[in-house]
């Protein structure tokens, strides 16, 4: 069984983004998906997680988790403020939506870690909300990359489930961007 | 051909009671039901579900109106949680008492005070003499199917059925479903057939006040007293675990998925200490009899589906040569234990098969409860079993009880 913890931020899509694995996942033929929110009361802004579960056999644990293999980070700041680390088990992987180099977290070689400006593909594809970048939807295209797990063309097939044909189409534009320009280091034994 | 979509417990208890072909929907919105009313009223409003949405100022009310339309003949649903569901008390006895075959969606959460927004099932365990029949379900497919298999036991012995699942742990977390095709559906659950309808063209007098005994009406005809009334609805209840089992096997037979009648079982058969709840942390139970059986102790689950009507005849073998069993439960009976604790001890009363219990409070107002956990604490209670500990006080886990 593979653990995602997706944080973000109020209003950023971290829920969406974890549900949208989990459907990719499952036309992945992963027979268990879950995604879930963090329980609660939800306010724009503030730090939050939403998780997804992929196993290849259904999933009978509806628990929070603890240490996931996988942690993407949608919003750089957070690390200020959230310890995301301690919820990631060591040598699994982090994705980060940040304009830094990999280079910026040589101090961290037990985990690998990938790297995409998220931010700067959903501008330059005019993809924005409320005058904010979209980031959940390339950071799909960034675990794609980095993970291995999913497919784009399964990634594409759960955003034209969510979305229309036209917002699925310029959405599935920056996954693809952001699978290409993803950049990955591995963990230091 | 299956339709599988990853959806919601919320979703999923929507899909189930529009696949029921409801006719009239009365709710109000609490978290975490919130989602189901509102994914119904646009089912509605859209003209997918032809049923009438009766918008009503709280869940009182929301039950009323659902004992009223029942009483004329429609099939009707309504769903809450927590408080919601306790300002429906009175009426739920109400339904009860009336013999009308409504189904409930409890989405359980923990009661104020203090406020919790956050799961246990306190709401439903507290509402257990009302004389609703209560069905716990471990994961969004069971909801969905459960509502579906409610009503036909609902309507074959005219008792009302509160469909229960764990707030924002089920109702919030999205899974696989696979949807029936509403063609099977409408074969396996066909139209509502009421015994009595009432309408101006055959006007009764329905739940007059009754007197202590039996008593003559105007045409001359001994009538029920308020206790053979009230026996009748007690014999209903007694009759329908059968009633329960059956439609569960029909069910399988037609969709091709079993979630068990009365109870469900896993890795049971050479189980020697017996893990058990209701709902979702009965599932998560099954990852700790895993985790146990690694370290050699032969453990296993059952995961209690109906609590009432109890069924301790079936209980009493679905447990038959257990050497131990440990409680879970997300509600206590303030002042002595866990209510499941109380009547699974008490259906082993006088029989041969004396078997230590322990119990274990966990999970109130959301607290996670992971499968590590059950499986630290069922191994300690093994371990105490082991050295004559047949008996002990109730456990609250990961909870600072100083």
């Amino acid at each position: 069984m593979y653990e995602i913890i997706w944080h973000g931020r109020g209003g950023q899509g971290v829920v969406v983004a974890a549900q949208m694995l989990a459907e990719a996942a499952y036309l992945q033929e992963f027979k268990g998906v879950t995604s879930a929110p963090t329980f609660g009361p939800e306010r724009r802004g503030a730090p939050l997680t939403a998780s997804t579960r992929i196993a290849q056999e259904p999933i009978r644990i509806f628990s929070q988790i603890e240490e996931a293999d996988i942690a993407v980070v949608l919003d750089e700041s957070l690390f200020k403020v959230a310890d995301i680390f301690s919820r990631l088990r060591k040598g699994g992987l982090l994705i980060i939506n940040t304009q830094a180099h990999l280079e910026k977290w040589k101090e961290r070689g037990e985990y690998r870690i990938a790297v995409v400006d998220a931010a700067g593909i959903a501008l330059k594809h005019h993809l924005s909300m409320e005058g904010a970048p979209i980031v959940n939807t390339p950071m799909l295209g960034a675990f794609a990359r980095a993970s291995g797990l999913v497919s784009l063309e399964n990634i594409e097939k759960a955003l034209s489930h969510k979305l229309t044909k036209e917002q699925a189409a310029r959405n599935f534009t920056t996954v693809k961007a952001a699978y290409e320009e993803t950049t990955v280091r591995e963990k230091k034994d | 051909m299956s339709n599988v979509q990853i959806m919601t417990g919320n979703q999923a208890a929507a899909i189930g009671a529009k696949l029921s072909n409801v006719q009239v929907v009365a709710a109000y919105p609490i978290t975490p039901q919130s989602q189901l009313a509102e994914i119904i009223s646009q089912y509605i409003e859209g003209g997918e579900l032809k049923a009438e949405y009766v918008r009503v100022e709280g869940e009182h009310s929301a039950l009323t109106v659902c004992i009223s339309a029942s009483t004329v003949g429609a099939r009707v649903f309504t769903a809450t949680s927590a408080n919601g569901l306790l300002y429906m008390h009175e009426q739920l006895h109400w339904a009860a008492g009336s013999r009308l075959p409504i189904v409930m969606c409890c989405v359980n959460r923990g009661v104020g005070a203090p406020w919790t927004i956050f799961n246990d099932q306190q709401d439903s365990i507290s509402q257990r003499d009302t004389g609703w029949i209560q069905i716990y379900c471990r994961n969004n497919q069971e909801i969905l199917d459960t509502i579906i298999q409610a009503y036909r036991i609902a309507e074959e012995v005219y008792a009302p059925v509160m469909v229960c699942y764990d707030g924002f742990v089920l109702s919030h977390t999205m899974m696989p479903v696979d949807i029936p095709d509403p063609e099977k559906a409408r074969d396996f659950l066909p139209p509502y057939q009421a015994h009595t309808i009432l309408s101006p063209e055959d006007p009764r007098t329905l739940n007059p006040v009754l007197f202590p005994n039996r008593r003559a009406n105007s045409a001359g005809v001994l009538c029920d007293g308020y206790m053979e009334m009230r026996y009748k609805l007690q014999a209903a209840l007694e009759r329908s675990p059968a009633v329960i089992e059956e439609t569960s096997r029909r069910f399988a037979e037609v969709f091709g998925r079993d979630h068990g009648g009365l109870s469900w079982g896993y890795r049971r058969e050479d189980a020697e200490l017996v893990m058990t709840g209701m709902g979702s942390v009965a599932s998560e139970a099954m990852q700790a009899a895993d985790i146990l059986r690694e370290e050699g102790i032969k453990a296993g689950v059952v995961g209690i589906r109906v609590f009432r009507p109890f069924p301790a005849k079936h209980l009493k073998e679905a447990f038959r040569g257990v050497k131990g069993i440990v409680i879970f439960e997300k509600g206590i009976s303030y002042g002595y234990e866990g209510a499941l604790c109380s009547d699974l001890k008490a259906a082993f009363y006088g029989s041969e098969h004396q078997v230590p219990v322990h119990s274990y409070i966990a999970g109130l107002g959301g607290r996670d409860v992971k499968a590590r956990e059950l499986a630290d604490a069922a191994r300690a209670s093994w371990q105490e079993m082991q050295s004559g500990i047949a008996e002990k006080p109730t456990t609250w886990l990961n909870c600072y009880t100083g």
